[in-house]
């Protein structure tokens, strides 16, 4: 059993510890294969999701997981909150708190917030995402994807491709695979880096045509268009040209090595309508190992007791 | 009334003085100085044995929220915290609402600080630009006719150039020196901590050191093309200490202070369990090697001062999210215990070097006359007992704001007793004037 009260950052966990997170969420894929997806696990426990930036599909896969153990999820977010109104976040935790929901799943612009409501409140906090900080259950996803089709974590070199400055996903899944014991490769132009890459433990290259014939794994980030207004790139198609997996791209792969990307793909930017489209894409994997995982985390730190799950 | 300061250390480099001996004041001045000291009539004896006696402390940045925003300070319990701290003096800066930009708002400080001797001495500051816009001139001609002594656009950089380039040309003619916080927008864009270490641990916005060091560069180079003397706020890294005292030995007209909070913590201190906001500053936090290079280059001289820019914030304000909350931690209270337990206590700085950082070079800067312990000088002192051993604590704070960034240290040495012009505005650690 993981011993932790809150996910809020994946370098609190061992290798054990997110093993097992991924071993429960493969009893859970199970579940929701079935026609009737639903345990009674977390009957009576109340679980919100605090939005605080809109995210339709993160939150969406929360709220799938949640009631898919059978606890009450109810969506906290930005816009029907008081947070516009001039309320703290640790009011806004306080309050919860008095409501007695026993998780929260946080969304944050603000790096550090989850902490922030970690202590404001007694429920478990689970981090969604934190600015450009961290995403630890989408890392988490990515592993038990990765899993899923590669059979094993360790060992194999990942690269991963764009705004590496600005991506929480980078964040937890750096992290994750060298806990793991993986290989991760940022790649993107140095506009787009962090001010110290190799401090997450990934090498750095900014061109990707190096590297990509050694690549198991070719994770594409999503360009966010809003990043554009400060120039980091020239344009949307001289990134494409630089970084785009196109059918040319492909042929230089490894013969099994996959594509992955978090979603939404802006297509014919990261990947044309070929590579998205793909047998090597498994991105739609990634979506379907979301709600399993979410399922195991929360399922894990709410005491994991009397579950009904297949062992 | 006279008044006999007995038995202290003193130490003040000026008349080459560090010894045991008496001080006898009559009417703000120094009668004499010396250990057989004819008793006059009417006699106020402070036994000081034990104790350091130096000319009195001035801080030449520091932030008084008054007018505008007296939930967080205002100039009365700012004064009181500078005394708790053992300044006689200190300089606020001019962001405040309405900025301090004109004659008339020059004479709203001095009237609300009603100095007189006992109470702390407020040097009035006034904005190098119109609200601190960076586009208009500010009135310096009045600010001055009204007793302003320097002038600062703190709490942000001068952008344009030739703006820059202005407000030096025309301060120079008053002889008042130009105070610049050095903050190139367009490099530090969102930034909120050190770029490097800690801003690709935390996630947050990187606030790059070459923000800080370009704008000194273009500074100091306005500096040698107007004769102005620029001063450099809170500088923070290695290489920008490296940029002022090669300028220096050219003869630029440059000085430089450093803060305690820049001197001894580091972006290290920032970590991922809190995001602790108390340590948000602008400029941000900088490497462990910056902190060493900073601390040898104050010992050395290479820094002329230490400057604490008290930044005091609201309980509320600081409590948000680490890019919501505003920068800066209090000062005043913290930075002569930080700076006897850190670097004179171990031997790292001598007294008349201490002196000089706190007390000389900050006078010198402002034209504020020296507290020359000889006959005829001016009676300001702080009195420093360097055996008390005391924690940085919340509810011991006379500033209305408790954002310290060293709550909880355990510090030895503070002051005891503060003098202005003969007259106790600090008694055996107590503020006697509100």
């Amino acid at each position: 059993m993981i011993k932790h009260k809150h996910l809020i950052d994946i370098e609190d966990y061992s290798k054990e510890e997110i093993t097992e997170i991924l071993d429960t969420a493969k009893s859970f894929k199970e579940v929701n294969d079935r026609a009737i997806k639903k345990l009674p696990t977390l009957r009576g426990r109340t679980i919100i999701n605090l939005f605080m930036e809109a995210s339709t599909r993160t939150r969406t896969s929360f709220e799938i997981a949640g009631k898919r153990l059978s606890g009450d999820v109810i969506n906290f977010s930005a816009s029907s909150s008081s947070t516009s109104k001039g309320e703290t976040l640790a009011d806004t935790a306080e309050t919860l708190d008095a409501m007695n929901c026993d998780l929260v799943v946080v969304r944050s612009k603000q790096e550090g917030a989850p902490r922030l409501l970690a202590r404001h409140m007694k429920a478990h906090v689970v981090n969604g995402g934190d600015g450009k900080h961290q995403h630890p259950t989408q890392a988490l996803l990515d592993a038990f994807t990765i899993r899923e089709t590669l059979g094993r974590i360790e060992g194999l070199t990942i690269g991963i491709v764009g705004d590496i400055a600005h991506s929480r996903v980078v964040g937890s899944l750096v992290r994750l695979l060298k806990i793991m014991g993986a290989s991760p490769i940022v790649i993107g132009p140095p506009t787009l880096m962090p001010a110290c890459p190799e401090l997450l433990g990934a090498r750095v290259s900014y061109t990707l045509d190096d590297v990509l014939p050694e690549l198991d794994i070719v994770y594409m980030l999503r360009i966010q268009l809003e990043r554009l207004e400060a120039s980091p790139l020239p344009s949307l198609r001289e990134y494409a040209m630089l970084y785009g997996i196109n059918t040319k791209r492909m042929r230089s792969m490894k013969e099994d090595a996959i594509i992955m990307h978090p979603g939404p793909i802006n297509r014919g930017v990261e990947l044309t309508a070929e590579a998205a489209d793909s047998d090597r894409a498994v991105i739609l994997d990634q979506v379907n190992s979301g709600v399993a995982v979410r399922m195991a985390v929360m399922y894990l730190l709410l005491g994991g007791e009397g579950s009904g799950v297949a062992s | 009334m006279a008044l006999l300061l007995k038995g202290a250390h003193v130490v003040d480099p000026i008349v080459g003085i560090d010894e045991i001996c008496d001080i006898l004041v009559r009417d703000g001045r120094v009668v004499e100085v010396g250990n057989a000291i004819d008793l006059p009539e009417k006699l106020l004896v402070k036994d000081c044995s034990g104790k350091y006696l130096i000319p009195g402390m001035v801080d030449v940045h520091v932030h008084f929220r008054d007018p505008g925003q007296e939930y967080k300070e205002d100039i009365v319990s700012g004064m009181r915290a500078a005394a708790h701290g053992g300044f006689t003096g200190v300089v606020p800066m001019a962001n405040t609402k309405p900025v301090i930009d004109d004659g008339a708002m020059i004479e709203y400080v001095l009237e609300k600080c009603a100095y007189e001797p006992g109470r702390t001495r407020v040097y009035p500051l006034g904005a190098c630009t119109k609200g601190l816009k960076g586009t208009q001139l500010a009135e310096m001609g009045d600010m001055v006719a009204a007793g302003a002594v320097a002038f600062s656009d703190d709490g942000r950089g001068i952008q344009d150039g030739g703006m820059m380039r202005r407000v030096m040309d025309y301060a120079k003619m008053f002889g008042k020196p130009v105070m610049s916080h050095c903050q190139m927008e367009d490099i530090v864009g969102p930034g909120v901590v050190n770029e490097g270490v800690v801003s690709t641990r935390l996630g947050l916005a990187g606030w790059p050191a070459v923000g800080e060091e370009v704008q000194i560069a273009r500074d100091i180079e306005l500096a040698r093309l107007t004769g102005c003397h620029i001063h450099i706020q809170h500088l923070t890294t290695a290489h920008a200490v490296e940029i002022v005292s090669q300028a220096k030995e050219e003869g630029v007209p440059v000085t430089c202070e450093v803060t305690p909070h820049h001197l001894f913590l580091s972006e290290d201190d920032i970590d991922k369990e809190t995001y602790d906001t108390s340590l948000k500053m602008n400029p941000p936090l900088r490497t462990k090697a910056d902190t060493l290079a900073l601390q040898e280059a104050l010992v050395d001289g290479r820094i002329d001062m230490v400057a604490t820019d008290h930044a005091p914030h609201a309980a509320h304000e600081k409590a948000l999210e680490f890019n919501l909350a505003p920068f800066g931690t209090t000062g005043l209270e913290t930075a002569l215990g930080l700076l006897l337990t850190k670097l004179v206590l171990p031997g790292k700085m001598s007294w008349q070097r201490l002196v000089e950082v706190t007390s000389i070079k900050p006078r010198e800067l402002i034209g504020a006359g020296l507290a020359r312990i000889e006959p005829g000088g001016l009676a300001d002192y702080t009195v420093i007992d360097p055996r008390i051993e005391w924690e940085v604590r919340e509810e011991e704070f006379e500033s209305k704001s408790h954002n310290c960034a060293f709550t909880g240290y355990k510090l030895t040495g503070r002051a005891t007793d503060v003098f202005t012009e003969g007259y106790a505005s600090m008694e055996d650690g107590k503020v006697l004037f509100s």
